[in-house]
């Protein structure tokens, strides 16, 4: 097993190059330089304009600027916001807890939703139950992020008032209140982005579970008079997330898409909000800075998701 | 070989044209045959609306602002006494072509890069493949932001403000979403690859390239027809994203998404102006997913229903 996860760790390498590769190149394809706006400022004399661009490399190869960008990439020297004033790695460690914190409580809420209605949905397919899951499911994945956002704070903050629906880090209060309030601004946001997960989750189950209910072992196990429960759950589950597994992993790049928008419509305070309003406010380095992070979430992600994988189907892992 | 023995006579009772045993299949999906008529419905009022709905979509007339809807405005006005029915129809002709086109680019390089990597026995078909995976792990919305951010100006400054904001969300949307296509064309061509018909056009003489147009690509394409039919909905999605983000077409320009990015600071006044136009993403989504679901009950000739 430990050798398994040195193996996928390696394998995590390369696509972590592959990644900062298309970063970069994107960057360099790009019309305009950083710089462009001291060429055209009269207080900036040419020739501090030349020394810059000598010293931050811009006239250089282009692969020489490749392995220094990815030299001070992986330095952490991530580079200065021109608009917050501060270093972009101290600004993201800022903000990325918030992130983590909504996309794993709604990860969390969706399987709790997604594994129970899939499993039971399996075990009666077409039956009036599974009829209604699957509407709803697909309802669910149609539903854009922005949309449900929108639908949450109509209902439950202007009509029923019950949410506040905007996210603030400086909640007064102490102790309980506190922690309360600080779960009451989380609701909505993070049921938005988990009933969104959940719905396609729950596809996943349904058809994973199907796909390993008919075969002959289940049979066996049924025949040695274990109860409906003990089939489901130590037969049939353990091998039909194998593929769940899979499927939830390809699905990652999107929900950081949603926790864009959450944290757009919501004001949350985190690294997803961040990229919007450094894009509105043209500041480069945190731009490049924030889209390599969620890049490595995913890639990291991904790894637990293969690990996860070699826990599930220990063949894997001796392979 | 099976061509030559008479079918049974059981067999041969049922047996329908092509055409109509796929109109059989999808049928049975309820559900599929009424988003088939809901898209239809709101793709004609999309497409001939403005000739019978001659308002003008900026339109400002203060005395009637943030109205609900009402005889004048049926779907109410914005903040500015725009009329949002005409902003609307606008909108969706542009969401819509936006959808289609993206499709047709993720399809188009899908196809090419899964045939390829489908033909080629050695390494280019392993390099592809692992340029699959790497875009597969790319995170899609930060780097569509990206590259919006980065190229808007240029294209801009090339094709106009609306036209150039097109090509690029067309073409990114379109270059992000190439890759299920792609794997999904690749698996069919292995497995096609190896079969009698084509070893035949093979013996008797067609090039690679005849082989691949005239013989495994028209058996491969059922899959990526239902692929293609939900990159259409999932593009209408990444569009309206990008809109009510701020970042996609100009702020004058009412696209859906960037209608309901408008609305989101009035929820409290006007309701209908968010409801309306994220009712019409809604429907669109659902039911282009749906009519994908019934083309799939429909051209995937193994299963059984």
């Amino acid at each position: 097993m430990r050798q398994y996860i040195l193996r996928r760790l390696l394998i995590a390498v390369p696509s972590l190059l592959g990644i900062s590769l298309v970063l970069f190149t994107v960057l360099a394809l790009a019309p305009g330089d950083p710089f462009s706006d001291l060429a055209t400022n009269p207080n900036v004399p040419p020739e501090v304009g030349l020394a810059l661009r000598a010293k931050f490399g811009l006239d250089d190869p282009i692969y020489l600027r490749y392995f220094h960008w990815l030299a001070a990439m992986a330095h952490g020297d991530w580079g200065f916001s021109f608009v917050s004033r501060v270093n972009v790695d101290t600004l993201i460690l800022q903000r990325l807890p918030t992130t983590l914190y909504v996309i794993g409580s709604a990860q969390l809420i969706a399987l709790l939703i997604a594994i129970p209605v899939g499993v039971y949905a399996a075990t009666r397919p077409y039956s009036i139950f599974d009829q209604i899951a699957n509407t709803f499911a697909f309802i669910g994945f149609s539903l854009p992020t922005f949309f449900t956002g929108i639908l949450f704070i109509l209902i439950f903050s202007i009509k029923l008032d019950w949410l506040p629906f905007v996210y603030s880090t400086d909640l007064n209060g102490t102790g309980l209140a506190r922690l309360g309030e600080q779960i009451r601004q989380a609701i909505m946001p993070v049921m938005v982005l988990a009933l969104f997960q959940a719905a396609s989750m729950t596809r996943f189950v349904r058809s994973a579970m199907l796909d390993v209910i008919r075969l002959d072992y289940v049979t066996t196990a049924r025949a040695k008079g274990l109860g409906q429960r003990r089939v489901i759950v130590t037969h049939v589950m353990r091998n039909a997330m194998i593929p769940v597994v899979t499927l939830i992993a390809l699905q990652i790049p999107a929900v950081f898409g949603g926790a864009i928008v959450t944290e757009q419509i919501f004001r949350i305070p985190g690294i997803g909000s961040l990229l919007i309003s450094s894009i509105l406010s043209n500041d480069t380095p945190v731009v490049m800075a924030v889209t390599f992070v969620f890049a490595c979430l995913v890639v990291f992600f991904n790894l637990i998701a293969d690990v996860l994988y070699g826990w599930l189907d220990p063949r894997i892992s001796l392979r | 070989m099976a061509g030559l023995t008479l079918a049974s006579p059981s067999a041969e009772r049922r047996s329908y044209s092509p055409r109509r045993e796929m109109w059989r299949r999808y049928r049975r999906h309820k559900l599929a045959v009424v988003s088939a008529v809901l898209l239809f419905i709101l793709v004609t009022a999309v497409v001939f609306g403005p000739f019978l709905w001659r308002v003008s979509i900026n339109d400002i007339d203060f005395n009637a602002t943030l109205q609900g809807p009402s005889l004048a405005h049926p779907f109410g006005t914005d903040d500015l006494g725009q009329d949002l029915l005409a902003r609307m129809i606008y909108g969706g002709r542009i969401s819509l072509a936006v959808g289609l086109a993206a499709m047709m680019v993720s399809v188009i390089v899908g196809t090419l890069v899964g045939a390829l990597a489908g033909m080629s026995r050695g390494a280019l078909g392993h390099g592809l493949m692992w340029l699959t995976d790497l875009f597969l792990s790319l995170p899609q919305l930060p780097l569509l932001l990206l590259l919006i951010y980065l190229f808007r100006d240029g294209l801009k400054a090339a094709f106009g403000p609306e036209g150039g904001i097109f090509i690029l969300i067309v073409l990114v949307i379109g270059g992000l979403r190439w890759m299920p296509v792609a794997r999904l064309v690749r698996a069919q061509f292995l497995s096609l690859r190896e079969k009698e018909f084509v070893e035949a056009a093979r013996a008797l003489g067609a090039s690679p390239l005849r082989q691949v147009v005239r013989h495994i690509l028209p058996n491969a394409l059922g899959p990526v027809i239902i692929a293609g039919t939900i990159d259409v909905a999932a593009a209408i999605i990444a569009e309206s994203t990008l809109s009510f983000l701020g970042l996609g077409f100009p702020p004058d320009t009412p696209t859906w998404g960037r209608l309901l990015f408008d609305a989101k600071d009035y929820l409290d006044i006007s309701a209908h102006w968010a409801l309306f136009p994220g009712a019409a993403i809604f429907i669109a989504v659902v039911a282009i997913n749906f009519i994908g679901d019934g083309l799939r009950d429909a051209l995937d000739a193994r299963r059984v229903i």
